[in-house]
């Protein structure tokens, strides 16, 4: 019975001693997992919410604001990040075909990959806190004309939505972490590979959020 | 009618799992505080949730009094107008998100959703126990707020006040943000056990209706909670940072809170009442001895609830929106009413011709529905835009979601709690003193709250410390009857400890219940069922016959047909 679903067999090591089969423990697991995904697309969708009103009450100040962000860096956050998705996605793959080297390499170069891309976004950051293009009660920067009143408003927001999704980059990489450290001591392979499976689909959420953010943050101008 | 129906091959449940003796009780299988501060079982979790949230039902409880003492006089009586807002701030705030919301799905649904799907536990017990614990931490935090600083937004948390108070706010809104996680994985456990943990046989048209409401409520904790998580962090960086999205001094748009603090908010009163009308089918079917009426409006109305619910939460704002946008979520107001109309009859139809013996939890469903009609039909005073106007904001709204809420959530939270009290720890509480704390409740109840719609008509503003002396009568009124409904409480909370002690010995079926739970012994093993239970038709109460000695339920002609594999008649 257990050996007929599309994921093979399973080792009983990991199986819970509540779940009949390892196939009905995959299936809840994952099950689980998309609805975890869905509280996070629909936490995040609070802030969109909040960018869709601000922009629709103050379109220009929002398209002038985005021009002081540096398009290129966030473009090559995006290269980063669709790169880490890639080896995320490998990373899956080796663990269902067993292959243990290609597992720790990709899981490494996943991590590797979300550092660089904090890293980036701290270079923007400094940046930002130097001249004073901060959230509305900080806002400091000097060249404040007339139609960048409001402009600590659009900060306020990209502070909030790239600051959310720092979070869950730096929750990615303990993640990612986690799922090496088990895949050093060979947990992972053909019969088990939930762990791997259901950290990689948050990665990709991670990464689609970011999809959304360059484009609705950068390229409005 | 006859069904058949593969019994599950359930191999390991017979086995003993490492030693573990079988025929103990969840209860007694292992001993100390540890072997409960560890546990991965359901039904210690939902034991211990039982507690907590009885325990902050006291705490919220003692609050409402403290504030209708307070409201006995205009001006002072006990307490100066600070604390007063104080008081029923946390009133709300513990009563919302300590008691009710957690109060079914956390402790009897938590209890009893597992075994009523014939499982061992649900499907992420680990995750179950993070719950509980999110749920104490959120807890301290919340309380911590009253040992700091207090807290005297109301529980709505509406800015810009609650950003330039000098009361905990963060605090509190820490402790919601928590309690919001815990309520999450709660929602995501239930859906997925109820997806994936069926057994063969059951199909989603023949779940108990419990599950069903279970499945609706876990639906809108997933949905909803996090706009409230995100909403309140966005006020924590707004009193911290002053980012201006809220604080009209700011920039902000304060109206912008509270569309996104209802879009949670009231989907969660749908969390609130739904798991509650689950119950209410349980006790109406089961002690009227017959099928529950119209099983499939039921299930659709749940879910259409709970799908509508999202559609709604305008109606908090009728006075700060558009005059479109108010029209729009009126008439999505009332399209709510259609589904919570369609279980009243469903229920009156199940009463209607059944032989209907009035236990305590009997008497709780009637006195829900009572109430609930009430609550229910005096929202539609308030959905309807021009009495809106007048009643917006007055103590009419107070006793709206009162009777709603206290006579709706909290009165099927007591009847299922006798309901499946024997078979959580085993013992049979006094009926007599049982039903006696069913006619105080109900009594003290109405007492209190009833006169709140009076005041509510005539102008009394909700949440005034102080007030005109003609609404004082009625006031002294509503006091009166809350002393009353404690008394009431306090009979209620008697019978339920005396009968830990004192209680006839609990059979595993007292009530003669078709639906799982009731198959195996009472308290259940840790593992929850000594053989696979039978799959059977929930609602078939045909065939039991009670033996007078031990008080239980058998079901003599299923036995003869178990000998024969796979065909149970219905």
């Amino acid at each position: 019975m257990m050996a007929r679903s599309a994921h093979g067999t399973y080792s009983s090591r990991f199986r819970a001693h509540h779940f009949e089969t390892a196939e009905q423990q995959y299936a809840a697991s994952k099950l689980g997992m998309w609805l975890f995904l869905v509280t996070e697309v629909l936490f995040f969708g609070g802030l969109f919410v909040a960018y869709a009103v601000f922009r629709t009450l103050h379109p220009e100040v929002f398209v002038n604001s985005a021009e002081l962000l540096d398009t290129r860096l966030g473009a090559l956050n995006t290269v980063v990040l669709l790169f880490s998705s890639l080896t995320m996605a490998w990373a899956v793959r080796c663990s269902q075909l067993g292959q243990q080297r290609g597992l720790v390499i990709c899981l490494t170069l996943t991590i590797l990959a979300a550092v660089l891309f904090l890293g980036i976004k701290g270079i923007e950051y400094s940046h930002k806190w130097h001249e004073g293009y901060l959230w509305t009660s900080r806002y400091s920067a000097s060249d404040v004309s007339s139609a960048f009143d409001r402009a600590g408003t659009f900060f306020s927001i990209y502070f909030a939505m790239t600051g959310l999704h720092a979070i869950h980059i730096l929750v990615g990489i303990a993640a990612i972490g986690w799922v090496l450290r088990r895949s050093l001591r060979g947990d992972f392979g053909p019969n088990y590979f939930t762990p791997v499976d259901n950290v990689g689909l948050y990665w990709h959420l991670v990464d689609l959020v970011w999809i959304f953010l360059f484009p609705l943050l950068y390229l409005i101008g | 009618m006859s069904i058949t129906t593969e019994p599950r091959p359930l191999p390991s449940l017979t086995t003993p799992h490492r030693g573990e003796r079988q025929s103990q009780s969840y209860l007694t299988s292992e001993r100390g505080i540890l072997s409960w501060v560890y546990t991965l079982d359901h039904k210690r979790i939902g034991v211990m949730y039982l507690v907590g949230i009885l325990t902050s039902f006291l705490v919220g409880g003692v609050m409402a009094l403290l504030v209708r003492t307070e409201l006995l006089t205009p001006g002072r009586t006990i307490m100066d107008a600070d604390t007063y807002n104080h008081m029923f701030t946390l009133h709300g705030a513990i009563m919302t998100f300590l008691f009710i919301i957690p109060s079914i799905p956390a402790a009897l649904g938590n209890f009893v959703l597992p075994l009523m799907v014939g499982a061992k536990d649900v499907a992420f017990p680990r995750m179950n126990l993070a719950s509980l614990y999110l749920w104490i931490f959120g807890a301290v935090f919340l309380v911590a707020a009253m040992a700091l600083n207090g807290l005297d937004t109301g529980w709505t948390f509406y800015t810009p006040y609650s950003t330039t108070t000098n009361s905990s706010v963060i605090s509190a809104t820490l402790g919601v943000f928590i309690l919001g996680f815990s309520s999450i994985f709660t929602g995501i456990n239930f859906i997925a056990t109820v997806h994936t943990m069926r057994p063969k046989g059951m199909t989603w048209f023949r779940m108990p209706l419990f599950l069903w409401s279970l499945y609706a409520t876990a639906i809108i904790q997933v949905l909803a909670t996090p706009v409230l998580g995100i909403t309140l962090m966005l006020l924590i960086a707004e009193r911290v940072a002053g980012i201006g999205i809220f604080d009209p001094a700011l920039g902000g748009d304060p109206v912008l809170y509270q569309h996104f603090f209802w879009f949670y908010s009231h989907p969660a009163v749908y969390i609130m009442i739904l798991p509650a009308m689950g119950i209410i089918s349980e006790l109406i079917s089961t002690f009227s001895r017959t099928r529950i009426f119209g099983y499939r409006f039921l299930c659709y109305s749940s879910i259409a609830i709970a799908l509508l619910g999202f559609l709604v939460w305008g109606h908090h704002m009728f006075t700060s929106e558009s005059a479109m946008a108010a029209v729009i979520f009126s008439a999505l107001t009332f399209s709510v009413s259609i589904p919570s109309g369609i279980k009243i009859f469903n229920w009156l139809a199940t009463l209607y011709k059944g032989s209907i013996t009035l236990t305590t939890p009997m008497c709780f469903a009637i006195s829900f529905i009572v109430l609930f009609a009430l609550g229910g039909l005096t929202g539609l005073f308030l959905g309807a835009l021009a009495t809106d106007v007048h009643l917006h904001d007055t103590y009419f709204v107070v006793a709206h979601f009162h009777y709603v809420m206290m006579g709706g959530t909290l009165m099927a939270f007591i009847g299922g709690l006798f309901y499946w009290w024997p078979k959580m720890f085993g013992r049979m509480y006094n009926e007599f003193w049982g039903r006696m704390s069913c006619l105080g409740i109900f009594i003290g109840f109405n007492w209190t709250f009833f006169p709140q719609f009076l005041l509510g008509t005539k102008g009394m503003p909700r949440r005034y410390y102080n007030y005109q002396p003609e609404f004082q009568g009625l006031h002294v009124v509503s006091t009166t009857g809350a002393f009353i409904l404690g008394v009431g409480l306090v009979i209620c909370a008697a019978v339920l400890v005396h009968s830990l002690f004192r209680g006839r010995k609990a059979p595993a079926n007292p009530w003669g219940v078709a639906t799982m739970e009731w198959q195996t012994s009472s308290p259940p093993p840790v593992h929850n069922f000594e053989q696979s239970p039978k799959v059977t038709d929930p609602y078939d109460l045909s065939d039991f016959v009670l033996c007078e000695e031990s008080g239980n339920y058998d079901r003599p002609s299923a036995g003869k047909k178990q000998k024969k594999p796979g065909e149970i008649t219905a």
